[in-house]
Order: C-alpha cells, then sequence, then structure tokens
C-alpha cells in the first residue's frame, strides 16, 4: 500500500462523511418533502447545503471507484468503513444528535473491524486482470 | 416484523449487492484508474469507465436499491430497514465477492465483515 492508495481510502471515508452530514444539514432547512409539499424537492436543489452534498458524494463516488480499481470489494468496504464513525462524529458535533452506549459499541465493533483489515493484502493476486497496472493504456485497449 | 418489511430488505441486500459486486468487477476490468489518468488523462478515464456495460449495470442495480429503499421507508420503519441493509450488505457482499469475484476471503476479511456488520448496524439504529 502507498501513501497515495491510504489517500484514496481516506477519501472515501471523508467525503462520504462530509456529503451525508451535509446534505441532511441542507434537508432539515428545507424541511419534509410529502405529496402535499413535493415542490420542495425543486427549493432543495437551490440550497447550498444539498449542492455541497451532492458534489461531496460525486467525489466520494469517484474516490470509491478509483478504490476499487486496484482493491479488493471485501477490502474496500471494511477498510472504509469508519466513514461511519465520522458521520456519528459531525452528527453529534455539527447536527446536535445524540452518541447512545450502544452506538459507541458500534464504532467500536467497526474499529475493530478495521484493525482486522489494515494488516492484511489489498487485492487477490489472482483476481487482478492480466497485466493491469502496469502495462500501457494502448497495450491494454488491445486486449 | 411484517412480512412486506422483511421481502424489503431482502430486495434492498440483493440490489446493493448485485450493485457492489458489478461495480467491483467493472473496475478490475477497467485497471487502476489513477495509473490510466497519469497516462491518458481524466476523460479518457471517464469515458472508459462510462462504456463498461458492466459498470452501467451495476449502477441501474444502485439505482433500484435507492428506489426500492424510498419505497419502503414510506410504509416500513426507518429504524428497522436501514441498520439491517446496511450490515446485512457487509455479509452478503463477503459471500457474493468469494463466489463471483473470486476473492480470497479467508478469516480476518470474515471477522472483519463481522464486526463491521455488527457495529453498522448498531451505529444506525
Amino acid at each position: 500500500m502507498t501513501p497515495r492508495k491510504y489517500l484514496v481510502l481516506c477519501s472515501v471515508m471523508v467525503l462520504a462523511a462530509l456529503g451525508d452530514t451535509s446534505l441532511s444539514h441542507g434537508m432539515k432547512q428545507v424541511g419534509s418533502i410529502s405529496a402535499e409539499h413535493w415542490t420542495r424537492i425543486f427549493a432543495a436543489l437551490l440550497s447550498p447545503w444539498v449542492v455541497g452534498g451532492i458534489v461531496l458524494l460525486i467525489g466520494f463516488m469517484a474516490s470509491y471507484l478509483t478504490a476499487l480499481s486496484w482493491a479488493d470489494l471485501t477490502y474496500v468496504l471494511p477498510a472504509t468503513a469508519l466513514g461511519n464513525i465520522i458521520t456519528a462524529g459531525l452528527a453529534r458535533a455539527l447536527l446536535h444528535e445524540d452518541v447512545t452506549p450502544k452506538r459507541w459499541l458500534g464504532i467500536l465493533l467497526i474499529t475493530v473491524g478495521v484493525g482486522f483489515v489494515a494488516g492484511g493484502p489489498e487485492l487477490t493476486p489472482d483476481t487482478a486482470p492480466e497485466g493491469a497496472n502496469c502495462q500501457p493504456v494502448a497495450a491494454q485497449e488491445e486486449r | 416484523m411484517k412480512l412486506s418489511t422483511w421481502i424489503a430488505i431482502l430486495l434492498l441486500v440483493l440490489e446493493s449487492t448485485a450493485g457492489d459486486i458489478l461495480i467491483s468487477r467493472a473496475m478490475k476490468q477497467t485497471g487502476d484508474l489513477q495509473e490510466l489518468k497519469r497516462q491518458s488523462g481524466l476523460l479518457h478515464v471517464v469515458g472508459r469507465v462510462l462504456s463498461n456495460r458492466v459498470f452501467l449495470l451495476g449502477i441501474v442495480f444502485m439505482a433500484l436499491g435507492f428506489f426500492t429503499l424510498l419505497a419502503a421507508l414510506s410504509w416500513a420503519d426507518v429504524s428497522i430497514v436501514a441498520p439491517a441493509c446496511s450490515s446485512l450488505t457487509f455479509l452478503t457482499n463477503a459471500l457474493a465477492a468469494k463466489f463471483f469475484l473470486k476473492e480470497r476471503v479467508d478469516r480476518r476479511r470474515w471477522a472483519a465483515a463481522l464486526c463491521v456488520a455488527a457495529g453498522v448496524g448498531l451505529l444506525a439504529s
């Protein structure tokens, strides 16, 4: 694992947490959307928090796809689960939501789970496409 | 818990897992995105990803999952559906990755999936 790959995994966690928190904050400002108030969905798209949340989640998707291009799904999902903890922290700090003992136990279990995969290899060697990541693009396209 | 809630959870978990597995396979077919970007530029990478049919099918399943979630939340209890789906998906992904993507899911990864599934379930409930 190179520092650049760690940076991609961190981006997955941080961008998902910031995106979800931003969307949540924006939607609480807009108000609940129901059948009678369906036009509020357009108002939501004018909220800078909602727009910011969407931009952050696009960034999350790009980082997630990048991570999946060089690591196993069973490595990426647990490794980036720390994002749930960041979301809980942001919800407590910015949205003033409660973090109950049950949630603290959840945070502890996620941290232990991330610890299990952190020391292992990120990719099952024989599942990588032949020559991927090490050949020029032109050579890959010929295949 | 009502039968309809169980069906919604099952459907959501299947759609999310199918989406993740297909997208993961598409990304392995595409190759290291950072390396591709360095060699050919961002536009080439975007074009290559978006022209992959497996990726597009994965996005379709993810979109189906999103709309199923919206529908489920309109008649099922969010405090049951959301944590059940997010935690069960970690386990079904590990199982599906082992069989469909031929990933080496050893004890360490099973332990990670179980811990994270339990943790996310507690955190989201």
